[in-house]
């Protein structure tokens, strides 16, 4: 039975259509090196769109603000700071790459529209310390809204759909879109946080079907707090693990996620719990492979993966390019852009 | 002869309408629908006892019989205008001239669709008391896969006592609609389990805290104290719930074939426009404002204009009877004193 | 491998996954069990349960969601003195119920293998 979901009035998104400030995030970089520098040649390179990247923009310190390190003033001001510097390059639109930062963005900006004193205070606290001034977004929108307002363009230009070559059937993905982006403001995410529909357009217009799973909505147990302290890191893996038990009877060929802290940890706790109980979730006991959407929608508009940073993974992404019949050269995946091979992996075996 | 016009056809307009001609008043119903009995017609049967809506329909229609009413169909009050100490009433090119007016609009059943995570209209399978009364009537209760429901849950204060719905109060027909239903489901499928899943049971009227024990007792239905909080389907086509099971303290999840949501009663969006028409306030839930909560139910902001009905509060069908009966004995006493 | 932490297990009640056998058993000789409505009279009068952590109103829930795990240390704390019975607005035999669990678990009311993990 497949949901009957259509998206509600209330949950239409505006999404600005060009001129985006970009705002990258903080551990993107490392956890899924290649996904940031995808969405920018996607947006410039594909479909033509003008956005800045900004070397002067920093972390937007929600990380630490949700771990109780750094008060609610103090991050006001280094998002009134982004503000500034996307006004200073004639910006309007606001594009965040992490929806813990476009929560954060949301979060503040609507305190601002209730709390008008606590808007001056920053614009005093950031003109004191750095003598800039800023002008609100006129839309703030996450990446992967930029990439749902454009799937059926990149369907139009599409490569490889996500349909097994093999069986001719869509590949069934799972979607997990991370609790920031839409369960603190409902209205700002397409589709609201029920139905959330950001990933999932992006699935169906590009051939694939989503996997509809009692756990879902579910937490992946990031949670901030929970994964920076080893001791509490079991509540963290604990959460991925109730998800990965929900969907195993769907047996997905991938997750794609929203939220750098989702793509991370759906990635890696499925090493951890295959280390701890010898358990593995996909179809015939192999593991899932976890995308971002940009990786996703870079493998569909058929970008070489090991320029996507596909390597980079805990799972093993080549059974999912196999089943997309994605050419790629085995050889390369490890080979550093001088030529060095700096290893292979080799699959651990549980004990 | 006194003229008086009765807004709304459903049994609270018919019954008063009915006693305010017996009075020898000139009355008139306009009726927004193609019919009389309102949302009763699509009822299968009433609580405590089970009384086929039939015969509560059969007794406003026949009543109907005995005296000069004029029944306006299709038809909406769509002007209002001052005539001395009454009003002329406008719909469509008629006019009419009212010494006193009786709204009588009714209620609208909650939108179940705003609780998305109930999965109305989302999944198979998921319905509101109100479909599964039809359903009640075609005598057909199996699943969209065509087989009988191994376990059914009935879901209590869907959009009741519920800040994001912007419903503060208690519907309270639903809890014992609720036992009613899980009832007749059990009579109509003995194999199968039946779970109502409750905040707290209001079984404030007559017989009806025996009914809850009798579903208890002799139809083996389990209630479950705690808020259905998700409702999504299993790889096996069958829905999945998350609750707390609150009284072991403990989250609680449970597959199931059917899932029934006992949508609150609301006020009629329309009654808010006729309100604004007729200039009688409104209460913060939408519902009309009596003039006073113990003394002048039924008796509106604005002299001469009267309620009946479910359009002051959620109501059975008996306390609408009785509402209806005693509006008319107030608007009797109004036009005495013209 | 060590990594400093481990999973946990759900506190979760899978409604989907219990062993039906003890509860219907005990509503066959003891129906009475079907009118609980929780009010907790019983506890609060009970005997034991004023100086033991023992919660006689969660034994017919315990049973009836398949938390087996504890009933029988559970129940051996209950004296027998009745004054449950006494107070049940619903006339709800708990005694017998307590009775029936000590004789299911003892006898071969309930197949071995049950037995073997409600002692467990």
């Amino acid at each position: 039975m497949q949901t009957q979901y259509t998206v509600s009035k209330n949950y239409r998104k505006e999404i600005a259509d060009d001129n985006y400030y970009y705002a990258r995030s903080c551990i993107r970089q490392n956890f899924f090196p290649g996904s940031e520098a995808t969405f920018l040649n996607i947006l410039k390179n594909d479909l033509g769109r003008t956005i800045y990247d900004d070397p002067k923009h920093t972390t937007c310190t929600g990380i630490a603000y949700h771990s109780d390190v750094i008060p609610f003033n103090t991050i006001q001001t280094v998002v009134a700071r982004h503000f500034a510097l996307m006004s200073e390059h004639g910006f309007e639109n606001f594009v965040a790459s992490c929806v813990t930062s476009f929560g954060m963005y949301i979060e503040i900006t609507e305190t601002w529209k209730h709390f008008p004193d606590q808007l001056e205070e920053i614009r005093h606290h950031l003109k004191k310390a750095t003598g800039r001034e800023f002008m609100l977004p006129k839309n703030i929108a996450h990446t992967s809204d930029v990439v749902y307002k454009y799937r059926m363009r990149i369907a139009e230009q599409m490569k490889y759909p996500l349909i097994n070559v093999k069986t001719g059937q869509p590949l069934k993905i799972v979607d997990h879109i991370g609790c920031h982006y839409a369960k603190m403001f409902p209205k700002n995410g397409e589709g609201g946080a029920e139905f959330t529909q950001v990933l999932q357009g992006m699935i169906k217009a590009w051939g694939g079907a989503t996997v509809d799973y009692p756990e879902r909505r579910h937490c992946c147990g990031f949670g901030f707090r929970q994964y920076l302290v080893q001791a509490n890191r079991g509540y963290s893996v604990s959460n991925s693990k109730k998800k990965f038990e929900s969907m195993q009877p769907y047996e997905p060929d991938a997750i794609v996620a929203n939220c750098p802290g989702c793509a991370m940890f759906l990635d890696r706790w499925q090493f951890v719990i295959n280390e701890m109980h010898g358990k593995r979730y996909g179809a015939n006991d192999s593991m899932i492979p976890v995308l971002t959407y940009e990786e996703l929608a870079g493998l569909v508009l058929g970008y070489n993966p090991w320029d996507l940073g596909l390597q980079m993974h805990q799972v093993d992404v080549t059974p999912l390019l196999d089943k997309m019949g994605v050419k790629y050269d085995p050889d390369e995946k490890y080979r550093t852009r001088a030529g060095r091979q700096i290893g292979s992996y080799t699959p651990h075996q549980s004990r | 002869m006194k003229n008086i016009v009765v807004v709304g056809g459903g049994i609270a307009g018919v019954e008063t309408a009915c006693l305010l001609a017996e009075s020898g008043n000139h009355v008139t119903i306009i009726e927004r629908s193609d019919k009389l009995g309102g949302k009763l017609n699509q009822w299968y049967c009433l609580f405590p006892d089970f009384k086929k809506s039939d015969e509560v329909l059969d007794y406003i229609h026949n009543r109907l019989k005995n005296f000069d009413i004029e029944v306006k169909l299709k038809s909406v009050v769509e002007n209002v205008e001052p005539n001395g100490n009454g009003w002329f009433i406008y719909t469509g090119n008629v006019r009419y001239a009212a010494d006193a007016v009786v709204l009588a609009t009714g209620y609208d059943l909650f939108d179940a669709t705003r609780k998305e995570e109930l999965g109305y209209k989302i999944y198979d399978n998921v319905y509101t008391q109100a479909d599964i009364e039809a359903k009640f009537k075609s005598g057909n209760l199996k699943t969209s896969y065509g087989k009988d429901p191994e376990r059914i849950a009935i879901v209590h204060c869907v959009g009741s006592r519920d800040e994001k719905c912007h419903n503060m109060y208690c519907s309270k027909v639903c809890c014992v609609t609720g036992v009613k239903q899980a009832i007749e489901l059990a009579k109509f499928l003995p194999k199968t389990e039946i779970f109502c899943f409750y905040m707290d049971l209001r079984m404030y009227d007559k017989h009806f805290e025996e009914l809850y024990r009798s579903a208890q007792e002799h139809h083996n239905i389990q209630f479950i104290r705690g808020r259905v909080s998700e409702v999504s389907e299993s790889s096996d086509n069958r829905l999945s719930i998350k609750t707390e099971d609150t009284l072991s303290g403990r989250p609680m999840k449970m597959k199931l074939d059917m899932i029934i949501l006992l949508a609150g009663m609301e006020a009629k969006k329309n009654t808010l426009a006729t309100a604004k028409l007729f200039d009688v306030e409104t209460e913060e839930s939408g519902f009309l404002k009596s003039k006073d909560f113990h003394l002048g139910a039924g008796i509106l902001s604005r002299k001469g204009i009267f309620a009946a009905g479910t359009c002051i509060s959620p109501m059975s069908i008996k306390e609408t009877i009785e509402n209806a009966r005693s509006s008319a004995f107030q608007v009797n006493e109004y036009l005495k004193s013209l | 491998m060590e990594f400093g932490f481990s999973t946990l297990e759900t506190r979760s009640i899978d409604y989907d996954k219990f062993d039906r056998k003890l509860i219907e058993y005990l509503l066959r000789y003891e129906p009475s069990l079907l009118v609980c409505m929780a009010c907790g009279g019983c506890t609060a009068t009970c005997s034991a349960g004023n100086l033991t952590e023992f919660n006689i109103r969660r034994i017919q829930l315990m049973v009836k969601r398949g938390e087996t795990d504890t009933l029988k240390a559970e129940i051996d704390k209950c004296m027998l003195c009745g004054k449950c019975m006494l107070i049940c607005p619903r006339g709800v035999n708990l005694r017998n119920v307590v009775m029936l669990i000590k004789k299911a678990l003892a006898t071969e009311v309930i197949e071995k293998s049950d037995k073997q993990s409600l002692n467990s």
